[in-house]
Protein backbone atom coordinates (compact mmCIF):
# COMPACT_ATOMS: atom_id res chain seq x y z
CA UNK A 1 0.00 0.00 0.00
CA UNK A 2 1.36 3.37 -0.80
CA UNK A 3 2.01 6.08 1.63
CA UNK A 4 -0.03 8.76 -0.13
CA UNK A 5 -0.93 11.95 1.29
CA UNK A 6 -4.98 11.76 2.24
CA UNK A 7 -6.92 14.47 1.21
CA UNK A 8 -7.54 17.61 3.91
CA UNK A 9 -10.74 18.77 4.67
CA UNK A 10 -10.98 21.26 2.32
CA UNK A 11 -11.07 18.84 -0.88
CA UNK A 12 -13.11 15.80 1.08
CA UNK A 13 -16.61 15.67 0.52
CA UNK A 14 -18.52 16.91 3.42
CA UNK A 15 -20.48 14.61 5.61
CA UNK A 16 -18.74 11.45 5.08
CA UNK A 17 -20.37 11.27 1.84
CA UNK A 18 -18.64 8.80 -0.74
CA UNK A 19 -19.02 10.09 -4.32
CA UNK A 20 -17.65 7.44 -6.59
CA UNK A 21 -19.02 3.58 -6.32
CA UNK A 22 -17.22 0.09 -6.46
CA UNK A 23 -14.60 1.96 -4.27
CA UNK A 24 -14.65 -1.56 -1.64
CA UNK A 25 -12.51 -2.75 -3.87
CA UNK A 26 -9.26 0.41 -3.04
CA UNK A 27 -9.55 -1.28 0.27
CA UNK A 28 -7.75 -3.88 1.00
CA UNK A 29 -9.39 -5.74 3.79
CA UNK A 30 -6.78 -9.26 3.63
CA UNK A 31 -4.74 -8.01 6.81
CA UNK A 32 -7.93 -8.94 8.95
CA UNK A 33 -7.56 -12.68 7.92
CA UNK A 34 -6.69 -15.11 11.16
CA UNK A 35 -7.16 -18.15 8.90
CA UNK A 36 -7.04 -18.11 5.46
CA UNK A 37 -8.50 -20.47 2.65
CA UNK A 38 -6.33 -22.50 0.54
CA UNK A 39 -7.92 -24.16 -2.78
CA UNK A 40 -7.02 -27.65 -3.67
CA UNK A 41 -7.40 -27.35 -7.24
CA UNK A 42 -7.23 -31.42 -8.00
CA UNK A 43 -10.22 -31.83 -5.51
CA UNK A 44 -12.29 -29.01 -7.01
CA UNK A 45 -15.69 -29.59 -9.26
CA UNK A 46 -15.93 -25.93 -9.99
CA UNK A 47 -19.57 -25.69 -8.96
CA UNK A 48 -18.68 -22.10 -7.80
CA UNK A 49 -20.81 -22.13 -4.74
CA UNK A 50 -17.77 -20.69 -2.70
CA UNK A 51 -17.94 -17.74 -5.87
CA UNK A 52 -21.91 -17.51 -4.65
CA UNK A 53 -21.43 -17.52 -0.71
CA UNK A 54 -18.62 -15.32 -0.58
CA UNK A 55 -19.15 -11.99 1.16
CA UNK A 56 -16.41 -10.12 -0.18
CA UNK A 57 -15.85 -11.30 -4.02
CA UNK A 58 -12.66 -12.65 -3.25
CA UNK A 59 -13.34 -16.00 -5.26
CA UNK A 60 -11.42 -15.61 -8.71
CA UNK A 61 -12.70 -17.35 -11.91
CA UNK A 62 -12.63 -17.59 -15.58
CA UNK A 63 -15.01 -18.74 -17.77
CA UNK A 64 -16.94 -20.38 -15.31
CA UNK A 65 -14.34 -21.93 -13.57
CA UNK A 66 -12.34 -21.21 -10.21
CA UNK A 67 -9.31 -19.85 -11.13
CA UNK A 68 -7.92 -18.53 -7.19
CA UNK A 69 -8.54 -16.55 -4.05
CA UNK A 70 -7.95 -12.59 -4.16
CA UNK A 71 -5.86 -13.02 -0.66
CA UNK A 72 -6.48 -8.78 -0.82
CA UNK A 73 -9.44 -8.80 0.04
CA UNK A 74 -10.86 -12.10 1.65
CA UNK A 75 -11.11 -11.91 5.41
CA UNK A 76 -11.06 -15.67 6.22
CA UNK A 77 -14.55 -15.98 7.31
CA UNK A 78 -14.12 -19.82 6.29
CA UNK A 79 -17.67 -19.93 4.27
CA UNK A 80 -16.68 -20.71 1.21
CA UNK A 81 -15.35 -24.15 2.92
CA UNK A 82 -17.96 -24.86 4.89
CA UNK A 83 -20.24 -24.47 1.89
CA UNK A 84 -17.76 -26.52 -0.59
CA UNK A 85 -19.34 -29.81 -1.30
CA UNK A 86 -17.05 -31.85 -2.77
CA UNK A 87 -16.34 -35.33 -1.72
CA UNK A 88 -12.64 -34.06 -0.32
CA UNK A 89 -13.19 -30.48 0.39
CA UNK A 90 -11.54 -28.68 -2.28
CA UNK A 91 -10.83 -24.86 -0.03
CA UNK A 92 -9.36 -26.11 3.20
CA UNK A 93 -8.54 -23.36 6.44
CA UNK A 94 -5.13 -22.89 7.23
CA UNK A 95 -4.08 -21.02 10.49
CA UNK A 96 -2.70 -17.19 8.43
CA UNK A 97 0.96 -17.02 8.86
CA UNK A 98 1.66 -21.06 9.41
CA UNK A 99 2.19 -21.90 6.02
CA UNK A 100 4.55 -19.51 4.39
CA UNK A 101 5.46 -19.74 0.18
CA UNK A 102 8.12 -22.15 0.00
CA UNK A 103 7.59 -23.80 3.54
CA UNK A 104 6.81 -27.57 3.68
CA UNK B 1 -49.03 40.35 0.59
CA UNK B 2 -48.89 40.14 4.35
CA UNK B 3 -52.90 38.88 5.98
CA UNK B 4 -52.83 39.50 9.69
CA UNK B 5 -55.07 36.66 11.37
CA UNK B 6 -55.06 34.74 14.87
CA UNK B 7 -52.89 31.69 15.75
CA UNK B 8 -51.52 30.07 18.61
CA UNK B 9 -47.74 29.66 18.18
CA UNK B 10 -48.24 25.91 16.95
CA UNK B 11 -50.94 26.74 14.59
CA UNK B 12 -48.36 29.18 13.25
CA UNK B 13 -45.75 26.25 12.76
CA UNK B 14 -48.41 24.12 10.91
CA UNK B 15 -49.41 26.83 8.76
CA UNK B 16 -45.30 27.67 7.95
CA UNK B 17 -44.81 23.76 7.33
CA UNK B 18 -47.87 23.90 5.30
CA UNK B 19 -46.70 26.88 3.12
CA UNK B 20 -43.05 25.65 2.71
CA UNK B 21 -45.02 22.11 1.54
CA UNK B 22 -42.20 19.41 2.47
CA UNK B 23 -41.53 16.22 0.68
CA UNK B 24 -41.33 14.48 4.10
CA UNK B 25 -42.73 15.02 6.83
CA UNK B 26 -41.92 11.95 9.85
CA UNK B 27 -42.90 13.13 13.05
CA UNK B 28 -44.28 11.72 16.58
CA UNK B 29 -46.30 14.03 19.26
CA UNK B 30 -45.41 14.84 22.32
CA UNK B 31 -46.37 17.89 24.84
CA UNK B 32 -46.77 20.62 23.73
CA UNK B 33 -46.01 20.03 20.24
CA UNK B 34 -48.55 17.84 19.46
CA UNK B 35 -51.13 20.63 17.89
CA UNK B 36 -47.84 20.86 14.86
CA UNK B 37 -48.30 17.26 13.97
CA UNK B 38 -51.78 17.36 14.78
CA UNK B 39 -52.86 19.88 12.38
CA UNK B 40 -49.90 19.68 10.13
CA UNK B 41 -51.64 15.68 9.23
CA UNK B 42 -54.88 17.16 8.77
CA UNK B 43 -53.30 19.46 5.94
CA UNK B 44 -51.94 16.32 4.70
CA UNK B 45 -55.73 14.40 5.03
CA UNK B 46 -56.91 17.53 3.28
CA UNK B 47 -54.67 17.56 0.08
CA UNK B 48 -53.62 20.74 0.90
CA UNK B 49 -49.99 19.44 0.87
CA UNK B 50 -48.24 17.13 -1.23
CA UNK B 51 -46.18 15.71 2.03
CA UNK B 52 -45.22 12.34 2.22
CA UNK B 53 -46.30 11.82 5.81
CA UNK B 54 -45.06 9.27 8.08
CA UNK B 55 -46.26 8.16 11.24
CA UNK B 56 -43.68 6.90 13.29
CA UNK B 57 -43.42 4.81 16.34
CA UNK B 58 -40.94 7.39 18.56
CA UNK B 59 -39.14 10.21 17.67
CA UNK B 60 -35.63 8.09 17.40
CA UNK B 61 -37.35 6.70 14.33
CA UNK B 62 -38.76 10.41 13.32
CA UNK B 63 -35.30 11.45 13.05
CA UNK B 64 -34.51 8.86 11.63
CA UNK B 65 -36.72 8.86 9.19
CA UNK B 66 -35.73 12.53 7.56
CA UNK B 67 -32.20 11.31 7.55
CA UNK B 68 -32.86 8.72 5.40
CA UNK B 69 -35.62 10.94 3.18
CA UNK B 70 -33.07 13.96 3.39
CA UNK B 71 -29.95 11.56 2.46
CA UNK B 72 -32.80 10.51 -0.31
CA UNK B 73 -33.22 13.87 -1.61
CA UNK B 74 -36.65 15.13 0.15
CA UNK B 75 -37.51 18.40 1.66
CA UNK B 76 -37.78 17.10 5.32
CA UNK B 77 -38.80 18.42 8.39
CA UNK B 78 -40.31 17.07 11.77
CA UNK B 79 -41.25 18.91 14.91
CA UNK B 80 -40.70 17.59 18.74
CA UNK B 81 -39.98 18.68 22.72
CA UNK B 82 -37.98 18.15 25.44
CA UNK B 83 -37.76 14.47 26.09
CA UNK B 84 -38.82 13.64 22.47
CA UNK B 85 -36.02 15.42 21.38
CA UNK B 86 -33.99 13.67 24.52
CA UNK B 87 -35.29 10.23 22.50
CA UNK B 88 -34.10 11.03 19.24
CA UNK B 89 -30.21 11.97 20.95
CA UNK B 90 -28.09 10.04 18.26
CA UNK B 91 -29.54 11.14 15.21
CA UNK B 92 -29.90 14.70 16.10
CA UNK B 93 -26.23 14.16 16.06
CA UNK B 94 -25.76 12.09 12.84
CA UNK B 95 -28.35 14.60 10.89
CA UNK B 96 -25.68 17.49 11.29
CA UNK B 97 -22.30 15.41 11.06
CA UNK B 98 -24.09 13.78 7.50
CA UNK B 99 -24.83 17.13 6.71
CA UNK B 100 -28.66 16.83 5.97
CA UNK B 101 -30.74 20.56 5.74
CA UNK B 102 -33.42 18.97 7.90
CA UNK B 103 -36.08 21.91 9.50
CA UNK B 104 -37.52 21.08 13.11
CA UNK B 105 -39.34 23.24 15.07
CA UNK B 106 -38.75 22.17 18.85
CA UNK B 107 -41.44 23.57 21.37
CA UNK B 108 -38.94 23.66 24.16
CA UNK B 109 -39.99 22.35 27.32
CA UNK B 110 -38.37 21.30 30.33
CA UNK B 111 -36.41 18.00 30.25
CA UNK B 112 -37.35 15.58 33.13
CA UNK B 113 -37.11 15.07 35.63
CA UNK B 114 -39.25 15.08 37.48
CA UNK B 115 -41.62 14.97 35.00
CA UNK B 116 -42.84 18.37 33.87
CA UNK B 117 -44.43 19.49 30.57
CA UNK B 118 -44.36 23.46 30.65
CA UNK B 119 -41.54 25.54 29.33
CA UNK B 120 -37.86 25.77 29.76
CA UNK B 121 -35.02 25.74 27.51
CA UNK B 122 -33.17 22.67 28.75
CA UNK B 123 -33.98 20.30 25.97
CA UNK B 124 -32.43 22.42 23.32
CA UNK B 125 -29.23 23.57 25.84
CA UNK B 126 -28.53 20.09 25.54
CA UNK B 127 -28.60 19.90 21.89
CA UNK B 128 -26.66 23.02 21.58
CA UNK B 129 -23.02 21.18 20.55
CA UNK B 130 -25.17 18.98 18.21
CA UNK B 131 -24.09 20.60 15.31
CA UNK B 132 -27.67 22.04 14.42
CA UNK B 133 -28.50 25.93 14.01
CA UNK B 134 -30.18 26.90 16.58
CA UNK B 135 -32.50 29.95 16.15
CA UNK B 136 -35.27 31.09 19.20
CA UNK B 137 -38.56 32.86 18.94
CA UNK B 138 -39.69 35.75 21.31
CA UNK B 139 -43.61 35.00 19.72
CA UNK B 140 -45.89 33.55 17.53
CA UNK B 141 -44.64 36.16 14.40
CA UNK B 142 -41.13 35.44 15.30
CA UNK B 143 -41.45 31.31 14.87
CA UNK B 144 -43.51 31.35 11.89
CA UNK B 145 -40.80 33.59 10.10
CA UNK B 146 -38.25 31.67 11.35
CA UNK B 147 -39.52 28.20 10.18
CA UNK B 148 -39.96 29.71 6.44
CA UNK B 149 -36.17 31.18 6.58
CA UNK B 150 -34.82 27.94 8.67
CA UNK B 151 -35.50 26.14 5.04
CA UNK B 152 -33.34 28.56 3.03
CA UNK B 153 -30.57 28.56 5.62
CA UNK B 154 -30.42 24.93 5.72
CA UNK B 155 -30.50 24.14 2.04
CA UNK B 156 -27.91 27.09 1.31
CA UNK B 157 -24.56 24.63 -0.46
CA UNK B 158 -22.39 25.99 1.84
CA UNK B 159 -24.19 25.44 4.81
CA UNK B 160 -26.19 22.25 4.76
CA UNK B 161 -26.73 21.93 8.35
CA UNK B 162 -29.98 20.91 10.13
CA UNK B 163 -32.26 23.36 11.59
CA UNK B 164 -34.14 23.86 15.08
CA UNK B 165 -36.66 26.37 15.60
CA UNK B 166 -37.08 27.00 19.02
CA UNK B 167 -40.36 28.40 20.67
CA UNK B 168 -41.74 28.69 23.91
CA UNK B 169 -44.02 25.84 25.06
CA UNK B 170 -47.64 27.05 26.01
CA UNK B 171 -46.34 30.60 26.76
CA UNK B 172 -45.96 30.71 22.57
CA UNK B 173 -46.91 27.55 21.64
CA UNK B 174 -50.16 27.59 22.76
CA UNK B 175 -51.38 31.52 23.37
CA UNK B 176 -53.57 33.09 20.44
CA UNK B 177 -51.49 36.03 18.98
CA UNK B 178 -51.85 38.40 15.86
CA UNK B 179 -49.47 37.51 13.26
CA UNK B 180 -48.99 38.87 9.98
CA UNK B 181 -48.20 35.19 7.26
CA UNK B 182 -47.00 35.54 4.36
CA UNK B 183 -48.95 34.27 1.27
CA UNK B 184 -48.49 30.72 -0.07
CA UNK B 185 -47.19 31.66 -3.11
CA UNK B 186 -44.67 34.07 -1.84
CA UNK B 187 -43.60 31.63 0.25
CA UNK B 188 -43.05 28.83 -2.35
CA UNK B 189 -41.34 31.16 -4.83
CA UNK B 190 -39.09 32.38 -1.21
CA UNK B 191 -37.74 28.42 -0.56
CA UNK B 192 -37.82 27.50 -3.88
CA UNK B 193 -37.54 24.08 -4.81
CA UNK B 194 -34.29 21.71 -3.17
CA UNK B 195 -32.35 20.49 -5.50
CA UNK B 196 -29.60 18.40 -3.04
CA UNK B 197 -26.06 17.93 -5.11
CA UNK B 198 -25.57 14.23 -3.70
CA UNK B 199 -28.81 12.23 -3.02
CA UNK B 200 -29.23 8.64 -2.90
CA UNK B 201 -32.42 8.63 -5.30
CA UNK B 202 -29.59 9.73 -8.05
CA UNK B 203 -29.42 6.73 -9.94
CA UNK B 204 -27.02 8.06 -12.45
CA UNK B 205 -24.14 8.74 -9.62
CA UNK B 206 -24.48 6.40 -6.80
CA UNK B 207 -23.03 7.57 -3.57
CA UNK B 208 -22.54 5.50 -0.20
CA UNK B 209 -23.75 7.85 2.80
CA UNK B 210 -22.96 7.31 6.75
CA UNK B 211 -20.19 5.33 6.06
CA UNK B 212 -17.69 3.69 8.76
CA UNK B 213 -15.09 7.02 9.19
CA UNK B 214 -12.46 6.18 11.34
CA UNK B 215 -9.21 7.85 12.57
CA UNK B 216 -8.20 8.68 9.35
CA UNK B 217 -11.24 10.92 8.21
CA UNK B 218 -13.55 11.76 11.28
CA UNK B 219 -11.23 14.59 12.57
CA UNK B 220 -11.77 16.09 9.05
CA UNK B 221 -15.67 15.84 8.30
CA UNK B 222 -15.65 17.67 11.85
CA UNK B 223 -13.28 20.73 10.49
CA UNK B 224 -15.39 20.76 7.62
CA UNK B 225 -18.05 21.12 10.08
CA UNK B 226 -17.21 23.73 11.96
CA UNK B 227 -16.54 25.86 8.72
CA UNK B 228 -19.98 25.41 7.97
CA UNK B 229 -21.38 27.19 10.87
CA UNK B 230 -18.94 29.84 10.19
CA UNK B 231 -20.60 30.11 6.80
CA UNK B 232 -23.86 29.65 8.44
CA UNK B 233 -23.67 33.44 9.98
CA UNK B 234 -23.36 34.63 6.78
CA UNK B 235 -26.24 32.73 5.75
CA UNK B 236 -28.46 33.63 8.60
CA UNK B 237 -28.06 37.22 7.97
CA UNK B 238 -28.53 37.30 4.57
CA UNK B 239 -31.54 35.04 4.47
CA UNK B 240 -32.88 37.53 7.29
CA UNK B 241 -32.71 40.76 4.83
CA UNK B 242 -34.19 39.03 1.84
CA UNK B 243 -37.25 38.10 4.31
CA UNK B 244 -37.11 41.27 5.39
CA UNK B 245 -37.81 42.85 2.29
CA UNK B 246 -40.06 40.01 1.31
CA UNK B 247 -42.21 40.62 4.33
CA UNK B 248 -41.03 44.20 5.87
CA UNK B 249 -39.65 41.94 8.84
CA UNK B 250 -35.87 42.12 8.68
CA UNK B 251 -34.12 39.43 10.76
CA UNK B 252 -30.28 39.30 12.20
CA UNK B 253 -28.47 37.60 14.75
CA UNK B 254 -30.22 39.78 17.60
CA UNK B 255 -32.11 42.67 17.65
CA UNK B 256 -31.31 45.65 20.14
CA UNK B 257 -34.50 47.16 22.09
CA UNK B 258 -33.26 50.26 23.94
CA UNK B 259 -29.61 49.57 24.08
CA UNK B 260 -28.02 52.72 22.75
CA UNK B 261 -27.38 54.33 25.97
CA UNK B 262 -28.03 51.61 27.93
CA UNK B 263 -25.90 51.56 31.61
CA UNK B 264 -27.14 48.22 32.50
CA UNK B 265 -28.87 45.67 30.29
CA UNK B 266 -30.52 42.18 30.06
CA UNK B 267 -29.57 39.66 27.04
CA UNK B 268 -31.87 36.41 26.86
CA UNK B 269 -33.86 34.71 24.30
CA UNK B 270 -37.67 33.27 23.70
CA UNK B 271 -40.56 34.82 25.37
CA UNK B 272 -39.78 36.27 28.26
CA UNK B 273 -37.61 39.02 26.01
CA UNK B 274 -41.47 40.51 25.41
CA UNK B 275 -41.84 40.42 28.61
CA UNK B 276 -38.57 41.90 29.50
CA UNK B 277 -39.39 45.10 26.93
CA UNK B 278 -42.59 45.86 29.33
CA UNK B 279 -39.77 46.02 32.37
CA UNK B 280 -37.79 48.40 29.94
CA UNK B 281 -40.02 50.51 29.35
CA UNK B 282 -41.43 50.65 32.65
CA UNK B 283 -37.83 51.78 34.17
CA UNK B 284 -37.52 53.94 31.11
CA UNK B 285 -40.31 56.13 32.20
CA UNK B 286 -38.83 56.46 35.59
CA UNK B 287 -35.61 57.67 33.92
CA UNK B 288 -33.44 54.77 34.78
CA UNK B 289 -31.15 53.81 31.57
CA UNK B 290 -31.73 50.14 31.08
CA UNK B 291 -31.57 47.71 27.94
CA UNK B 292 -32.09 44.44 26.19
CA UNK B 293 -30.61 42.25 23.87
CA UNK B 294 -32.59 39.95 22.04
CA UNK B 295 -31.01 36.67 20.98
CA UNK B 296 -32.40 34.91 18.16
CA UNK B 297 -29.46 32.95 16.91
CA UNK B 298 -27.82 30.89 19.80
CA UNK B 299 -26.02 28.50 17.57
CA UNK B 300 -23.40 29.66 15.64
CA UNK B 301 -23.10 32.27 18.92
CA UNK B 302 -22.26 35.23 17.46
CA UNK B 303 -20.00 36.27 20.24
CA UNK B 304 -18.07 39.60 17.61
CA UNK B 305 -21.03 40.85 16.92
CA UNK B 306 -22.54 40.93 20.55
CA UNK B 307 -19.44 42.00 21.98
CA UNK B 308 -19.87 45.11 19.79
CA UNK B 309 -23.39 45.59 20.70
CA UNK B 310 -22.99 45.44 24.71
CA UNK B 311 -19.29 47.19 24.49
CA UNK B 312 -20.71 50.54 26.09
CA UNK B 313 -22.80 48.32 28.96
CA UNK B 314 -20.75 48.14 31.56
CA UNK B 315 -23.39 45.79 33.69
CA UNK B 316 -24.78 42.76 31.90
CA UNK B 317 -27.43 40.51 32.74
CA UNK B 318 -27.79 37.12 31.22
CA UNK B 319 -31.24 35.76 31.28
CA UNK B 320 -30.73 31.46 31.07
CA UNK B 321 -34.00 29.34 31.19
CA UNK B 322 -31.68 26.04 31.92
CA UNK B 323 -29.23 25.72 34.29
CA UNK B 324 -25.78 23.54 33.59
CA UNK B 325 -25.03 21.88 37.16
CA UNK B 326 -21.64 23.30 36.36
CA UNK B 327 -22.26 25.40 39.21
CA UNK B 328 -21.07 28.07 36.89
CA UNK B 329 -24.43 29.30 35.94
CA UNK B 330 -26.39 28.85 32.78
CA UNK B 331 -25.30 28.02 29.13
CA UNK B 332 -26.15 31.58 27.75
CA UNK B 333 -24.01 32.90 30.78
CA UNK B 334 -20.97 30.92 29.92
CA UNK B 335 -21.15 31.92 26.17
CA UNK B 336 -21.19 35.69 26.92
CA UNK B 337 -18.70 35.32 29.08
CA UNK B 338 -16.70 34.19 26.04
CA UNK B 339 -17.55 36.81 23.77
CA UNK B 340 -17.01 39.68 26.76
CA UNK B 341 -14.03 37.79 27.38
CA UNK B 342 -11.11 40.78 27.93
CA UNK B 343 -13.68 43.48 27.91
CA UNK B 344 -14.57 45.17 31.11
CA UNK B 345 -18.38 44.21 31.82
CA UNK B 346 -19.76 42.66 35.35
CA UNK B 347 -21.77 39.87 34.21
CA UNK B 348 -24.83 38.60 36.45
CA UNK B 349 -26.53 35.19 35.82
CA UNK B 350 -30.31 35.23 36.53
CA UNK B 351 -31.44 31.61 36.31
CA UNK B 352 -35.24 31.79 35.76
CA UNK B 353 -38.58 30.46 35.02
CA UNK B 354 -37.24 26.54 34.65
CA UNK B 355 -40.28 24.03 34.66
CA UNK B 356 -42.72 26.93 32.97
CA UNK B 357 -42.62 28.87 36.76
CA UNK B 358 -43.61 32.42 35.50
CA UNK B 359 -41.48 34.98 35.05
CA UNK B 360 -43.55 38.84 34.78
CA UNK B 361 -42.32 42.27 35.10
CA UNK B 362 -41.66 42.73 38.44
CA UNK B 363 -39.23 39.48 38.52
CA UNK B 364 -37.39 41.15 35.15
CA UNK B 365 -37.56 44.83 37.06
CA UNK B 366 -36.03 42.76 40.37
CA UNK B 367 -33.41 41.69 38.13
CA UNK B 368 -32.54 45.25 36.93
CA UNK B 369 -32.42 46.54 40.35
CA UNK B 370 -30.22 43.72 41.07
CA UNK B 371 -28.06 45.33 38.17
CA UNK B 372 -28.38 48.62 39.24
CA UNK B 373 -26.84 47.84 42.46
CA UNK B 374 -24.04 45.50 41.06
CA UNK B 375 -23.08 48.95 38.86
CA UNK B 376 -22.96 51.14 41.92
CA UNK B 377 -20.50 48.51 43.56
CA UNK B 378 -22.61 47.08 45.84
CA UNK B 379 -21.86 43.26 46.07
CA UNK B 380 -24.18 40.77 44.26
CA UNK B 381 -23.96 37.24 43.48
CA UNK B 382 -23.06 36.01 40.23
CA UNK B 383 -25.54 33.43 40.08
CA UNK B 384 -29.41 34.61 40.98
CA UNK B 385 -32.24 32.25 40.76
CA UNK B 386 -34.92 34.23 40.28
CA UNK B 387 -38.76 33.16 41.26
CA UNK B 388 -37.79 29.83 43.14
CA UNK B 389 -38.86 29.90 46.68
CA UNK B 390 -36.09 30.22 49.17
Amino acid sequence: MSKEQKPGWKSLPIGGLILTAGNADEYNTGGWRVKRPEWIPDNCIHCLFCWVYCPDSSIETEEGKMTGIDYEHCKGCGICAEVCPAKEKAIVMEPEGGKEDGDE
Amino acid sequence: MNKRVALTGNEAIAKAMQQINPDVVAAYPITPQTEIVQIFSKYVADGLVDTEFVTVESEHSAMSACIGSAAGGARSMTATSANGLALMWEVVYIAASTRLPIVMPVVNRALSGPINIHCDHSDAMGARDSGWIQLFSENAQEAYDNAIQAVRIAENKDVLLPVMVNLDGFIISHAVENLNINDAEEVQKFVGEYKAEHYLLDKENPITVGPLDLQDFYFEHKRQQSEAMKYAKETVKEIGKEYGKLTGREYGFFSEYKLEDAEIALIGMGSTMGTAKAAVDELREQGVKVGLLKLRMFRPFPAEELAKALSHVPVIGVLDRAETFSTNGGPLFTDMHYALYGQDHKLIDFIYGLGGRDTNVSHVKGMFEMLQKAKDGQPIDRINYIGVRE
